[in-house]
């Protein structure tokens, strides 16, 4: 039968299945080829704490989203066009993503009596009635596959682990894609076990020529590659941004880079990334807990390193005593908070933006410490950058915020000329002569980096009040207040060092958009649908949320009103009331999951009547 | 890769050669223990025995923590870092892995190292990272006035447990031994000469070494060691062990250590049934015999071993990092940022 060709501009699609289904990987394969094609997009991995959760429960459901297109696509998608669910679970915990109409494309296989009572499906909702408003298409997935793989005499496991690749299979095809990518892919990952290689690939072709032999599909459909800029791409998650924006700046700088961190969901690809690059002599330090992490980092930067530390939440909070050594004794150092939903172990794989004001102000006493946020995943990289350049700039901690949803998150990323990117140009003291431990940079306020092995320049440091210039401990009075305001007017400095914020959109008008971090996409997305439809809305995004470039305050005063969508219970609304005096309206969401433009679009709409 | 420590590490080599003396390592700062503190005798022998080691004095960083003994970088001139609570052998670690060319030590106390800094303080041990302890044992919280620490005996009655503490102690040697220290020593702070020696034996060894030093506390634990220190009574009550040598003590040096069993002894020599042969002959290098040795501090009736208890090489994590990284780069070249970032899959938008 001959089916008819769609073009679209933009599709969601949603792989769920048991967190051992593979959906992960899937999601990721459909990920790389559809970036391989040109098309623009975004992707948001959704998989439970538990490594393997008890099959077939709602828990346990692991879910990966990709939105890709034809035009700019900033985030995963608000509903999904297309859901595939691997069984009862998958389809109850996703269905409410799905939009009316759309298509569900079930392992009828996998919908067995035992699954739908884990699910608490009473009736099998691919056979009653209750799904009539989507496009639902049962496939018996699980069987297709073994009849493929009948030959080869595979274990009934094995078999049913690549029941995956036949979605996939079926998904190339109704979305036009290569198979080719996956199948190099395959070859690559599995080379040690050709059986393997053998069955995935089978089962892969096998779905394809499913969707293009099966009379349950009516149409398949095109998505044309979308109008990127000119260059070189490749696709990066924020994890792996963060980890490559390090290295970039330890070669940029001359200074090797030193990583102190204890595992932690979801930062822990960071260390895993980083580990891999020892020829780039990165030494990674899988520390004994979380002080560690960041205190064998101010050691190493002591030494004359880049000192870093990677963790989320909990872990920034047991690191607070140790900032704050950091900020006494003036060393760089850089510590990256991939954010989680919380407090205490919250939702350790779900994301949130509630350690803002724990990375502005958590520290005992007077520690001001610079804070800046990735906005997107490949952001990651130039956030990553950019605290190394001021960490070492100003001899200071400096903490970089990015959250479970752009660590995890991918979109593609042009590949910046490596020789392009800017230097770093840090500087050993090496001279002896009227040298003095607090001794400051007139214009930058920095103290000398000035390291052991250094002949001559013996001197102490440590956490106790400095003496001004001579960094002896002093317990005067008016040294310390004095102190105190030096560092505060050393981080204040950095604001003439940034380029100032750049508004989206007229720069005056009804309504200012203001955000921070990795609601970046659904806020540029909400202000460009509303401005498309007329409204007068602008969009700030800040990557300085300490201290807030120069040109901020007058910006807010430029908009009647001031609307702050954050995954929080309104941190940066505070900070800028605080700072601004203005009226900012919060809207906040904490579910653990990241805004959907339309959300912030009802938003927009109510601040405008 | 052009790294900017290189010019450092130059410039470090390159400095003369200086013939030292004790004076040469006194910084400026007034000493403040208190007069009569045994970190007095510490400092003393430190500043001993580090002219004889033939390091620079600007590749010596001395790193502490909070208390009393963490005062130590002060008093030295060399380069110095007093950290936070407990988090020495952190930072040392951070240090010592970026800068192998350093040597580094660490003074820290039985509450810094052992309470609040327990955790970083074993696993320095099992990582092998070439930074030598110096863990000062008063047995008493100094620095907040007298409270109990780790150390402190059970049933000690103290400003924070006026009914006797209930706390069983620690072992610095068995903390260290059980985890996987490759040098364990003890000393005290009123025996100069042993001190001195121990000391000496430490930095020259490659990898952890922890060193605990009886330390007097004369404020607020006056004369806890005293019975092994004090002339009227240190020969019945210490045990010096000599590597290869049969385990003798006493004034007369009349007493030995037999094993029976598992179980030391104390035997009379010359006393018809006894002789040299009997006794236990001490192995730095036998590691079973270190945990019993170790274990001798809990026994009243034994006398306290002091000296190198154990002492073996294995290779330090900084050196096994530095392989891993010259491997790297015999196998895949130096990092190149462009190859990095344009390795994999990657695709042309025209």
């Amino acid at each position: 039968m001959t089916k008819t060709l769609k073009d679209l501009e933009e599709v969601t699609i949603r792989f769920a299945g048991d967190s051992g289904d593979g959906m992960q990987l899937t999601g990721m394969q459909f990920t790389s080829t559809t970036a391989l094609l040109g098309n623009d997009l975004s992707t948001l991995p959704d998989y439970p704490a538990e490594i393997r959760a008890p099959a077939g429960t709602l828990f346990g459901v692991s879910g990966f989203q990709i939105h890709f297109g034809s035009t700019e696509i900033n985030t995963p998608g608000d509903s999904c066009d297309v859901l595939v669910a691997m069984n009862p679970a998958a389809l109850k915990v996703n269905l409410r993503s799905l939009r009316d109409g759309g298509i569900i494309i079930a392992n009828r296989d996998g919908f067995s009596a035992k699954n739908l009572k884990l699910a608490g499906y009473e009736t099998n909702p691919i056979e009653d009635e209750s799904l009539s408003k989507y496009q639902l298409h049962s496939v018996d997935i699980t069987k297709l596959t073994h009849n493929a793989l009948q030959e080869l005499g595979l274990s009934t496991k094995i078999v049913e682990r690549s029941k995956n690749f036949f979605a996939l299979g079926m998904m190339y095809w109704m979305f036009t894609r290569p198979m080719e990518p996956t199948i190099k892919w395959i070859h690559e990952k599995f080379k040690k076990t050709p059986e393997l290689v053998e069955a995935n690939i089978r089962v892969l072709k096998a779905g394809y020529a499913f969707g293009e032999t099966t009379e349950i599909f009516g149409a398949r459909y095109s998505v044309k590659p979308a109008t990127l800029s000119a260059g070189k791409y490749r696709s990066l998650t924020g994890n792996e941004a963060i980890a490559w924006g390090l290295i970039a700046a330890s070669v940029k700088s001359g200074l090797e880079l030193f990583l102190g961190s204890y595992p932690i969901t979801p930062a822990s690809d960071i260390l895993h990334e980083l580990s891999k690059h020892k020829n780039f002599r990165v030494k990674t330090f899988q520390a004994e807990d979380e002080i560690a992490g960041i205190t064998s980092a101010i050691g190493a930067s002591y030494g004359g390193a880049i000192g870093v530390t990677t963790t989320s939440g909990p872990g920034l909070a047991l690191k607070t005593e140790a900032m704050g050594l950091a900020v006494m004794l003036e060393l760089p150092l850089v510590i990256c908070d991939v954010q989680r939903g919380g407090p205490s172990t919250g939702l350790p794989t779900k994301t949130e933006q509630a350690d803002l004001l724990q990375a502005v102000h958590g520290r005992n006493s007077e520690a001001p410490i610079p804070v800046i946020a990735a906005s997107t995943p490949a952001d990651c990289f130039t956030a990553a950058f950019e605290a190394v350049r001021i960490a070492v700039k100003y001899m200071t901690p400096v903490i970089l915020l990015s959250d479970g949803y752009l660590g995890n998150g991918a979109e593609p990323w042009q590949i910046p000329d490596a020789a392009s990117l800017p230097d770093i140009s840090p500087k050993f003291r090496t001279d002896p002569q009227g040298f003095q431990p607090y001794m400051r940079d007139e214009k930058t306020l920095s103290r000398p980096w000035a390291l052991p092995g250094t002949p001559g320049l013996e001197h102490r440091i440590g956490g106790l009040e400095k003496e001004h210039i001579t960094g002896n401990v002093s317990y005067d009075p008016e040294n310390h207040e004095f102190m105190v305001k030096m560092r505060q007017a050393k981080v204040d400095r950095i604001a003439e060092d940034i380029p100032p914020a750049s508004v989206y959109g007229e720069k005056e008008g009804e309504l200012l958009v203001i955000g921070w971090g990795g609601t970046f996409g659904a806020i540029r997305t909400a202000v460009e649908t509303k401005r498309s439809q007329g409204k007068s809305v602008s969009h700030l995004h800040l990557r300085y949320l300490n201290p807030f470039q120069k040109n901020v305050g007058s910006i807010l005063t430029s908009f009647k009103k001031i609307l702050v969508p954050e995954l929080n219970l309104g941190q940066l609304s505070q900070l800028l009331r605080a700072k601004y005096l203005i009226d900012a309206h919060h809207y906040g969401k904490v579910q653990g999951l990241p805004f959907r433009a339309i959300e912030i679009e009802s938003k927009i709409d109510e601040l405008l009547t | 890769m052009n790294l900017l420590i290189d010019e450092i590490l130059k410039k470090s080599e390159a400095a003369p050669v200086q013939k030292y003396t004790s004076k040469d390592f006194q910084s400026d700062q007034d000493v403040r223990w208190c007069p009569g503190c045994g970190d007095y005798s510490i400092l003393a022998q430190v500043q001993r025995v580090i002219p004889d080691l033939n390091i620079p004095r600007h590749k010596l960083v001395f790193i502490s923590g909070i208390g009393c003994s963490s005062r130590f970088p002060y008093y030295m001139d060399t380069y110095g870092f007093h950290g936070i609570h407990g988090r020495a052998a952190a930072i040392a670690s951070g240090l010592k892995i970026a800068r192998p060319d350093l040597s580094v030590w660490v003074a820290t106390g039985d509450g810094d190292g052992l309470s609040i800094g327990g955790n970083h303080l074993i696993h320095t041990c099992r990582r092998n990272i070439d930074i030598k302890i110096l863990l000062f044992n008063n047995q008493i919280y100094g620095l907040t006035k007298g409270q109990y620490s780790p150390t402190s005996e059970f049933g000690k009655v103290t400003k924070s447990s006026p009914y006797g503490s209930v706390d069983h102690p620690f072992n610095p040697l068995l903390v260290s031994l059980g985890a996987e220290a490759s040098f364990v020593a003890r000393s005290l702070d009123r025996d100069p000469k042993h001190l001195q020696s121990v000391i000496r034996r430490a930095a020259e060894h490659k990898g952890t070494a922890f060193v605990e030093i009886y330390q007097n506390c004369n404020v607020f634990n006056d004369g806890a060691f005293f019975q092994f220190t004090e002339k009227e009574t240190k020969e019945e009550n210490v045990l010096y062990l000599e590597h290869g040598k049969p385990m003798v003590f006493g004034k007369d040096r009349d007493k030995g250590i037999k094993l029976e069993g598992f179980t030391p002894t104390v035997v009379k020599l010359g006393d018809g049934k006894h002789s040299l042969e009997d006794l236990i002959v001490h192995n730095e290098k036998d590691t079973m015999l270190s945990f019993i040795l170790a274990r001798m501090s809990n026994i009243e009736t034994l006398p306290r071993p002091v000296g190198v208890v154990y002492a073996v090489q294995r290779p330090s994590y900084e050196m096994e990092m530095g392989r891993q990284i010259q491997e790297a780069l015999q196998k895949q070249g130096e990092g190149d940022l462009e190859k990095l970032l344009n390795h994999g899959e990657t695709w042309t938008i025209k």
